[in-house]
């Protein structure tokens, strides 16, 4: 059994079908990599993990989410779920207060207020994301002032301070340059050893080094669930070998 | 069971909907939560209820008052109407107007239309119309006294009061079309231009027809601040009781509906009376607040 | 062709002509007002004038300090403060962030009305209503300055819900979703992540409901008692700044007329101050 087990889902966007009788076991402690066109419910999906979906005006899913066996749309809090289910978004989004502050605001909410404990935490949650050495002296300053890499790793450890078993990353480098890039990437694949990690990715490339599995989405369906190697070395579907061998219109 | 998968699965029970019983159990375990809720929720029910309970009270108590004698002719201490007031409020509005719109909508129009980017000016103009509209009215009301009273010999005479809060409403005007200019797309200047037509008959025959509904938002929400005001027009327009007449009827003095509110509650002899002043107000303003949003959601239509 | 570019070029004349009138009108006002007060200030000397304690114009001599005047002006205001700011700030965060859309049908306009509402309507009001509640409750006259602050803080509210409601709904949604995935509630995320981002636009819109509450006059004369002196206690009678020149400017004469017009211009350099506060404000904003 996986760690996310996700049984006929379907979402529908008003009458819009976004996603059409998803089924998917997702591993514990891998990378599991979602590709696939822009609009192709990759992104929907994942908002659906830890029901970010909820926001949004006229979503109405069907189908059963199971962490660890546990529906999570059934009795499950929302706010533990999220708190079990990080997430990362495709632009970096720290709050506008300083980096200690950013960091602490998940311990916080989650009712740890001791000043030695926090400190621990933000410590511990920075050098996992990678970025302890480039903030430690500027721990009482702004996020806002930070580089966009570094931004979207302070975004990282601002997640990994809640002591999350999932980290969805919706398309966690589009917005950065190579370099940052290439640091989010091993950090990923660093931090998979204690998280399952779910990635949204517009990049093939990115998939190939990172993932352990990969789903290929189309229109709102999942052509091709598959370890990584086998999907894109050999790819069952006529249109996945399409897509990634872009021949896809 | 004939039913394709398709089409009965629309009809499946959503799951991603919170119920009121989970609603409740997350704020019974996030106290904070449920606080915060509560007192945003109390805050909002005290500015409800204070705008309703204002409105209700004055209506119930002024109503019956509204007699047919308020709106006689003449005012005098017996009958103290409010007829003659109503008149100066809309001569008062209209010269009000008369002097501020097509100031604020030429500033407007040198504003958007011909001064260049970084222009010194247009800084000037706009922190002074800044400073314009937060100046309180009482401080219109000085500088009135002092300037058109006064200096210029008027008296406490309608034109006075007028000048005053043409200066007062300038500001708002001049904003409102500033902003209805700007949303009049580019294109429709470049296409003008591209017939050969001059700035002049650009910004006449093309802009401001498109900014009209904007301007006029404008207008109606300075018509609501004329009929309202008070403390700019005692020292200016004067606190008389009759209508304005005769030839030189522009240099006589003349209440509006809230100076004469002011005075009948200060005499305390005519609560009634201002009370039933008080309903005429309160419609009116709800009248105007009412057209201002047909005319905004004409806007946002077109 | 030549007539055409005349017409175009006197016109341009024009609307910069119009556009010079509000740099006019802000330095006639400016001119006028302290060319008529700042002698009477010299005459009674600046020291006395403004931090004077006595304001007796009939006395024999007379004297006109009005920092009983100033004072009552402040305390006002900060009463309309406490009173309307926690309320109007709480109502603009369930306006932009808690309402249904129906309802907030109803609220805006609601909002927009009480703003719309004139200030002798808002003093007739507490005049009729405010001060009997104050005096059965509390005891006094009625007229008081708790009453003036409550009266106060309810004309400000619509400034302030607008201002905040404004720039509670300019904070980009990313901050509020960030704190949601962290597995905040909606009410932490919304006060602790999305509020402290729209702090400079809430202070803009207090600062401009504290330039409101200072310059606003006929709804204070009618419920502050209006006593020339200092302020004594929240259940007791208080002049304003404001209702000095109103209450006394129809009968000054001489020194005592121009003591009135200084008091404007105190009041005037108070809101020259207030105002650029909040301008600063908003360029921080933007």
């Amino acid at each position: 059994m996986g760690k996310f087990e996700i049984k006929n889902a379907d979402l529908y966007y008003n009458d819009f079908h976004a996603l059409k009788n998803i089924n998917l076991d997702i591993p514990q402690k891998q990378i599991t990599a979602f590709i696939g066109p822009s609009g192709c419910g990759k992104s929907t999906l994942l908002k659906s993990l830890n029901r970010m979906n909820d926001l949004i005006e006229g979503c109405k899913i069907t189908g059963e989410f199971l962490l660890d066996g546990e529906d999570i749309y059934g009795n499950m809090d929302v706010n533990l779920l999220r708190k079990r289910v990080g997430m990362v978004f495709q632009k970096p989004n720290p709050f506008p207060m300083s980096v200690y502050d950013n960091i602490a605001f998940g311990p916080r909410t989650h009712g740890i207020h001791s000043k030695s404990k926090l400190d621990d935490i933000v410590e511990k949650s920075l050098r996992n994301a990678a970025i302890w050495e480039e903030v430690k002296d500027r721990l009482k300053k702004s996020a806002l002032g930070l580089s966009g890499g570094q931004q979207q790793r302070l975004c990282i450890a601002r997640a990994l301070a809640v002591e999350p078993e999932v980290l969805l990353m919706d398309e966690p480098t589009s917005a950065l340059d190579p370099i940052s890039t290439s640091k989010i990437e091993d950090l990923v694949l660093e931090i998979k050893r204690e998280y399952t990690i779910i990635i949204v990715t517009h990049n093939m490339q990115q998939a190939t080094r990172i993932s352990d599995r990969t789903a290929f989405f189309l229109l709102g369906e999942v052509v091709e669930y598959d370890q990584t190697e086998n999907l894109f070395s050999m790819p069952k579907d006529k249109r996945t070998e399409d897509y990634i061998t872009g021949r896809f219109g | 069971m004939n039913q394709t998968a398709a089409s009965a699965r629309p009809q499946k029970h959503p799951i991603n909907r919170l119920t009121l019983k989970q609603r409740i159990k997350s704020y019974l375990k996030h106290p904070l939560s449920l606080f915060l809720f509560l007192i945003v929720a109390a805050a909002t029910l005290i500015t409800v209820f204070v705008l309703f309970f204002l409105i209700l009270y004055i209506l119930i108590k002024g109503i019956p008052y509204l007699t047919p004698s308020l709106f006689a002719f003449e005012y005098n201490s017996e009958n103290v109407s409010m007829f003659p007031a109503i008149i100066t409020t809309i001569m008062m509005t209209v010269f009000s107007l008369i002097l501020a719109v097509p100031l604020g909508i030429f500033t407007a129009i040198y504003l958007v239309e011909y001064a260049r980017r970084g222009n010194k000016i247009v800084e000037l103009v706009r922190l002074t119309s800044e400073t314009l509209s937060g100046i309180p009215s009482i401080v219109y009301g000085l500088f009135g006294m002092l300037f058109f009273v006064t200096a210029l010999h008027w008296g406490f005479s309608l034109i006075a009061g007028a000048f005053t809060l043409a200066i007062m409403i300038l500001p708002l005007i001049m904003r409102t079309t500033e902003e209805a200019l700007k949303s009049v797309p580019d294109t429709y200047r470049e296409a003008s231009f591209g017939l050969g037509a001059g700035r002049l008959r650009t910004v006449f025959r093309i802009v401001l027809p498109s900014a009209i509904p904007g301007i006029l938002a404008g207008v109606i929400l300075a018509i609501g601040r004329i009929v309202g005001e008070t403390a700019a027009l005692i020292y200016t327009a004067g606190t008389v009781a009759q209508i304005p007449t005769g030839r030189e009827f522009l240099f006589m003095s003349g209440r509006t509906l809230a100076i004469h509110m002011w005075a009948l509650s200060g005499e305390g002899l005519n609560t009634n009376q201002a009370y039933a002043t008080a309903v005429v107000l309160l419609i009116v303003v709800l009248l105007i607040n009412w057209l201002s949003a047909a005319v905004a959601k004409r806007l946002a239509k077109s | 062709m030549s007539r055409q570019k005349l017409i175009e070029k006197a016109m341009e004349i024009l609307f910069l002509i119009c556009a010079l009138t509000s740099i006019i009108a802000v330095l006639l006002i400016c001119i006028f007002l302290f060319a008529n007060g700042v002698p009477a200030m010299s005459k009674i000397g600046v020291f006395n004038f403004l931090l004077g304690t006595k304001w007796t114009p009939q006395d024999i001599p007379a004297s006109f300090g009005i920092f009983p005047m100033i004072l009552g002006s402040i305390y006002v205001t900060a009463g309309a403060i406490i009173i309307g700011v926690p309320i109007g700030i709480l109502t603009s965060v369930f306006m932009a962030k808690m309402c249904p859309k129906p309802l907030y049908k109803i609220l805006k306009p609601a909002v927009e009305l009480l703003a719309g509402i004139p200030s002798i309507v808002y003093g007739f009001f507490g005049l009729v209503l405010l001060v009997p509640l104050i005096r059965e409750t509390f005891g006094g006259k009625g007229t008081s300055m708790l009453t003036a602050s409550i009266l106060l803080g309810i004309m400000i509210l619509p400034t302030i819900i607008g201002v905040s409601e404004s720039s509670i709904r300019a904070v980009p949604d990313s901050y509020y979703e960030g704190a949601l995935a962290l597995g905040a509630t909606h009410e932490r995320a919304v006060f602790f992540t999305v509020l402290p981002a729209a702090k400079s636009g809430i202070l803009a819109g207090v600062v401009l409901g504290i330039g409101r509450a200072i310059g606003e006059t006929m709804a204070v004369i009618m419920v502050a008692g209006n006593q020339p002196r200092m302020p004594a206690g929240i259940l007791k009678g208080v002049r304003t700044m404001t209702a000095n020149i109103v209450i006394e400017m129809g009968y000054a004469a001489d020194l005592h007329r121009e003591a009135l017009i200084a008091t404007g211009v105190v009041l005037f350099v108070f809101i020259l101050i207030i105002n650029l506060a909040f301008s600063l404000l908003k360029r921080k904003v933007d």
